[in-house]
């Protein structure tokens, strides 16, 4: 059965996704209705950057979230003049990290969300007497309803799934950044298949449901490119 | 009635998109219905989405009743939701989340003025969606929702109400489902409209104020009667050119199934009309059917004969005549032939008489 040591690299799973997505979908959603909208010549480079992710191999990503956080690093400066100290090792590093590797499946499925909506019912508001900001919370949201719960389940979902990245970045702290994807790792380098066992396939329970929810329930297509 | 001397628009658009360029310079009376009328691609939607300010121009002023919305050398531009106006999209574009009933009220809501509620149960019932009100859009046939949408926009009280082809997305037998509702809700409501449309038909049966617009350019803009009567207009020229007498009934003559209209300066004689003397209608005399007499038939089995002035005279297509009459202070256009218009030597100022095969009632 589960240890305590497993159960408390659950519930710090638990707490990095949760805050991982809440502030993914904080930045991601003015990130995805700009990208929905603009012509901006921009408009290519960003929706490459926010997608990076999804083909570069995550120690990459962790490597040079590693270099740019440490105290060499541009951040890591800045968080040290602001007094925070640097941010690799830490459960805070670990949230950022998560941001930025999970951040393109809250985009992609907001994005999409906000283009199907078009410039209709946008108008139409307008016309109505409602604000573009009263549009956005009146209109635009209940509208992409479910662009946000995908989004929403898709954030979460990956970022408990991470691993290269959390190595990199988190270290493998007990109850600061160890998470279930390194404590599975920790079991089978201890050969404890069986508490193996038990974490990995509750996590394929996890992931098995959620995506079952999303393509039945939901009736979505996870938007990944 | 000083009020109603400062109900005008004001508009003034000059906009450049490369292959696109609107230059209009218009005032028209906000009062009655004025149709826009056009080609696609003669600019008049960009000019209804100018007035709207859901599309920007580059050189722009705009003046509603005395309020300016826009001007451009001072760098004002009200934002639509800022705009006390309606608009009906050519599709109904309702929202797809909200009930019939919360998308009667989305406007409703975000309106300071305190809501009226006899006003909306008329608008209601003038449209005849009472018993839509609980429906998502999706469950609406197209007839109903443009019914809705053009509620929506009525129950905001606007000081103009703006229509982009409100029937365009409509087959015919929902254009006629709608287009008495639309010729009532002026009479009604006291809204001036704003109507763009390609359609002649819709044109005769709602306008009372005239704008043709060609290539982004205004070609002509007046009274309606004036304006489809214009020979250098090439409504005039259409087959299906026309021309719109606002009438009275005067009286009903049963034992022949008849009933009598009268006009400024003639009456006319037309198949029983069920209504009270003294209603307003709406005669539509298309050109094809008028033909021209140097004297009154001794024996014709025409009822319409009216006494009549030639006012001018044009050549039109493929061996046609277009003659442009007088008959008391109605204009009339005639379509006939070369030779005809040659047989009777007819000239501008000369007296004839005037035969009307048939009209049509609009409303």
């Amino acid at each position: 059965m589960l240890t305590s040591a497993d159960f408390a690299t659950l519930l710090l799973t638990f707490k990095v996704a949760s805050l991982a997505t809440i502030f993914m979908l904080l930045f991601g959603t003015p990130l995805a209705w700009w990208l929905a909208r603009t012509r901006s010549k921009w408009r290519g480079l960003i929706n490459t950057i926010v997608a990076l992710p999804l083909v570069l191999p995550p120690t990459v990503l962790g490597f040079y979230l590693l270099i740019l956080l440490g105290k060499n690093g541009v951040i890591g400066e800045f968080t040290t003049w602001l007094g925070i100290g640097t941010l690799p090792f830490t459960f805070a590093g670990l949230v950022v990290a998560s941001v930025l590797y999970s951040m393109p499946f809250v985009v992609q499925p907001l994005q999409t969300a906000f283009s199907n909506i078009g410039e209709q019912p946008l108008e139409a508001a307008a016309t109505l007497r409602a604000s573009p900001i009263d549009t956005f919370f009146s209109v635009v949201i209940p509208q992409a309803k479910s662009g946000f719960l995908t989004a929403t389940i898709l954030g979460f979902a990956h970022t408990v799934g991470e691993f290269g990245v959390v190595l990199m970045v988190g270290g493998n702290i007990p109850d600061k950044t160890r998470v279930v994807s390194v404590q599975i790792y920790n079991h089978v380098e201890a050969l404890e298949y069986s508490q193996a066992h038990w974490l990995a396939g509750g996590l394929l329970v996890f992931s098995f449901t959620v995506l079952l929810i999303l393509y039945t329930v939901l009736k979505t297509t996870p938007h990944v490119k | 009635m000083n009020r109603k001397l400062n109900k005008f628009i004001t508009a003034r658009f000059k906009l450049d998109h490369g292959d696109f360029q609107l230059s209009v310079n218009l005032r028209l009376p906000n009062s009655g219905v004025t149709v826009l009328f056009g080609h696609s691609g003669s600019g008049k939607t960009t000019l209804l989405r100018c007035i709207a300010g859901l599309q920007k121009a580059q050189q722009s002023y705009l003046e509603i009743n005395g309020s300016v919305w826009e001007d451009s050398d001072v760098g004002a531009f009200l934002p639509t939701h800022k705009r006390p106006l309606g608009y009906v999209f050519q599709e109904a574009n309702l929202f797809s989340h909200l009930t019939v009933h919360e998308n009667l009220n989305f406007g409703l809501k975000r309106i300071k003025a305190s809501f009226n509620n006899a006003k909306f149960e008329q608008i209601i019932h003038l449209l005849g969606i009472k018993h839509l009100l609980e429906r998502m859009p999706e469950r609406l046939s197209g007839g109903e929702k443009q019914r809705v949408a053009i509620a929506r926009a009525l129950v905001l009280n606007p000081e103009i109400l703006l229509m982009d082809e409100p029937l365009a997305s409509l087959d015919a037998k929902r254009k006629q489902e709608i287009l008495p509702f639309l010729g009532r809700l002026n009479q009604e409501l006291n809204i001036p409209v704003l109507y763009v449309t390609h359609s002649h038909q819709e044109v005769a049966q709602l306008a009372d104020y005239l704008v043709v617009l060609e290539a982004g350019k205004v070609q002509a803009s007046g009274l309606l009667s004036e304006t489809l009567s214009r020979l250098d207009l090439p409504l005039s020229q259409d087959r299906e050119a026309t021309t719109v007498w606002n009438v009275t009934i005067v009286e009903h003559e049963t034992e022949f199934h008849l009933t009598r209209v009268a006009f400024e300066g003639g009456s006319l004689s037309l198949p029983a009309i069920d209504a009270k003397i003294g209603t307003p209608l709406r005669v539509q005399i298309y050109a094809r059917d008028v033909s021209i007499v140097l004297e009154v038939p001794r024996a014709t089995s025409i009822l319409n004969v009216l006494p009549a002035t030639i006012m001018d005279i044009a050549d039109g297509e493929s061996g046609q005549t277009i003659v442009r009459l007088k008959v008391g202070n109605q204009p009339l256009l005639a379509h006939i032939t070369r030779k005809s218009a040659v047989v009777l030597n007819l000239k501008i100022g000369k007296d004839v008489f005037v035969q009307i095969k048939g009209m049509s009632i609009l409303n």
